[in-house]
């Protein structure tokens, strides 16, 4: 389905998250990254070592959920840009986001779902500057709990207006 | 249309020309190609084919297809989408095959 | 001004092979002309916006715009190499000399080794109507709006779904264009399924199975009228659907860039797997005629760290040959392959493994050059 649809399955999901326990202890990192495909830079993003090194470059990356503090220094380094951050503690999701116009803290704007449907209201808490991450920037933002495993985007307005 | 902001690229225009096509004094920037220039101020159709006479403009942008052909500055079967801009230069939509000049 | 050029290695074509082969040769020692006929070096990396795939080692995750300034920064630090832009390489002769017309004089080159990097360039595709202005290549899009900060159109339908069709599609979005569906003749996508789920999560459809049958328009696109495939790749009548546009993007595939290959005698083979007609090459990149090597998308289309690894290997392999030996040129060749093979070694890559092995030369294949597969 997803070769097809560009949209990873519930099963494509489950194989990238961890457990409800581990959800409930703080920040994650989800990387929803379902091909082999050669690649390596999340490995080196990571300070403490939570992404394991690639004994094959082809490899789909592991990540070691007991390491990773959630801290999304992997979000901004993914060439694909499919590494979110979500934080069940808090009800926060930080994702990477490359486009204009930015928004502000204390925004609200259009949660959408991987299929760019709008789902939800969202509240934009923190806007990483861009420029300290070579154009990428990383926004959190505070949603309902049932969807941080559901929106993957941010509609903000049209920058041509 | 030009751009103005772009998330990722900063498009340092060069200095503000102007050029001739078709009795139109058109703007453009110094670096731009012809065909850029003339896309930026709506002109899309740069030729006229052959036989059928059916609009033509730019294709590939990079000189390898040939769908963009001009006459500059008199000049016959210029590329435009490799040629830049410059100062009053004399841009015109050839007619037939174009002219060898002496 | 001299019309005749003598130098150690003439590389044709300055992307990110051509580049890497002039810098890796360079730095043992060679003196290097790059020629490069458009006004600037870097090839197609100038208008890659994106974060770069593959090996850290080899630029991942950085932008392909930067990579391209790099190198060049690089170049132009080293004196031993002559960069010539707006520089077009003509012809290849029986006495090995190299024509190139640059800046209004038609020059010669004679160079011991040469190395040919031109390259690719994009396929069309054949439907009612294909050559209404706002019918562009991908290549082109990405040159109006990278380069040149000009927007290509409001709406605009992409066909083709390889990473090309997928990148540019974002790069359009980030542009602030709308991008009304990507077209996929295939029944499955085929790029990078990261890049698919990107441009899916901000709202464009993908289409499989699905052909462009017409463009519409008088003077300019005005939309396209698209059409199901059966399994056969057969259009089904009556499933015909019209989407409203002002720019139809073609992503249909690269072609290797091969003429001077051709004209200079080297074996060739047509590999559908590599984009059609590639030259027969060994492992250090050199096709049959002994003087000239090849690299990067012209060897066959793949992609930019590919084309880096490429361009090293027969770089450095020139240059020992010219006479610039060094201690470590085995280790080092041992090295850039590992990491190429490394790179191809993935499930992605089987079709490249695959078109590659039709186009290794042993002695054999030196020896009985396949004249009849050209």
């Amino acid at each position: 389905m997803l070769r097809k649809t560009g949209i990873p399955t519930s099963d494509d999901l489950q194989s990238v998250t961890p457990d409800k326990e581990r959800l409930l202890e703080g920040p994650v990192a989800i990387i929803e990254c379902f091909n082999e495909i050669p690649c390596d830079p999340c490995f080196y993003s990571c300070p403490f070592k939570a992404i394991k090194k690639f004994s094959d470059i082809n490899d789909k990356p592991e990540l070691d959920y007991s390491k990773c503090t959630g801290c999304g220094n992997c979000i901004a380094s993914c060439p694909g840009l499919a590494i979110f951050v979500v934080d069940y503690t808090k009800n926060r999701l930080s994702l990477p986001y490359e486009f204009l116009p930015l928004p502000s803290v204390g925004d609200k704007v259009w949660g959408l779902n991987r299929a760019g449907k709008s789902i939800c209201q969202v509240e934009v808490i923190k806007v990483r500057d861009p420029d300290k991450n070579d154009k990428t920037a990383v926004i959190s933002i505070k949603l309902p709990k049932k969807y941080l495993m559901e929106v993957r985007h941010i509609k903000v307005g049209d920058p041509n207006e | 249309m030009r751009i103005n902001k772009h998330p990722i690229l900063d498009f340092n225009r060069g200095k503000k020309i102007t050029f001739q096509y078709k009795g139109q004094e058109i703007k453009a920037y110094q670096g731009e190609t012809i065909a850029a220039a003339l896309y930026a101020a709506g002109i899309k159709v740069l030729k006229k084919s052959n036989k059928y006479q059916r609009p033509r403009g730019l294709f590939c942008a990079i000189g390898n297809c040939a769908s963009c052909y001009m006459a500059v500055n008199g000049i016959p079967h210029v590329k435009t989408c490799i040629t830049k801009v410059k100062q009053d230069m004399v841009v015109e939509e050839e007619t037939g095959k174009g002219d060898i000049i002496d | 001004m001299i019309l005749l050029i003598n130098t150690d290695l003439l590389v044709i074509g300055g992307g990110p092979a051509g580049m890497t082969a002039a810098l890796k040769a360079a730095k043992k020692g060679a003196e290097v002309i790059i020629v490069e006929r458009y006004h600037e070096l870097g090839g197609q990396l100038i208008k890659q916006t994106h974060r770069f795939f593959g090996s850290k080692n080899e630029q991942a995750g950085t932008r392909g715009i930067d990579i391209a300034q790099g190198l060049t920064k690089e170049i132009q630090n080293m004196s031993v190499i002559k960069v010539l832009t707006e520089a077009t390489a003509q012809g290849y002769y029986e006495d090995k000399i190299v024509t190139v017309s640059y800046q209004n004089k038609f020059r010669k080159i004679r160079a011991k080794r040469i190395i040919i990097a031109t390259g690719a360039s994009e396929k069309m595709m054949l439907f009612l109507n294909n050559d209404l202005p706002g019918v562009y290549g991908a290549g082109a899009i990405q040159t109006l709006m990278n380069l040149y900060g000009i927007l290509p159109g409001k709406k605009v339908i992409m066909v083709g779904s390889g990473n090309i069709g997928l990148i540019v599609s974002y790069q359009l979005l980030q542009a602030g264009v709308e991008v009304k569906a990507v077209i996929e003749a295939d029944s499955e996508i085929g790029g990078y399924l990261v890049h698919a789920s990107k441009i899916r999560r901000i709202g464009v459809p993908i289409y499989t199975g699905y052909s462009v049958k017409s463009a519409i328009g008088k003077s300019s696109v005005k939309g396209a009228e698209i059409i199901k495939l059966d399994r056969n790749w057969q259009m089904i009548a009556g499933t015909e659907r019209f989407i409203k546009a002002d720019t139809i993007c073609l992503a249909v595939g690269l072609r290797p860039l091969v003429s001077l290959l051709i004209q200079a005698d080297c074996a060739m083979a047509y590999v559908p797997e590599l984009g059609g007609d590639v030259p027969i090459r060994d492992e250090n990149l050199k096709t049959t005629n002994d003087q000239i090597f090849v690299a990067g998308d012209a060897a066959g289309i793949e992609e930019a760290t590919a084309a880096m690894l490429e361009g090293e290997i027969a770089g450095l392999k020139a240059a020992s040959e010219i006479g610039y030996l060094s201690k470590d040129v085995i280790t080092e060749s041992r090295r850039l392959k590992k990491e190429l093979r490394k790179l191809r070694n993935g499930p992605i890559s089987r079709n490249i493994r695959k078109g590659l092995s039709k186009v290794r030369g042993d002695d054999n294949v030196k020896k009985n050059r396949y004249s009849h597969l050209r």
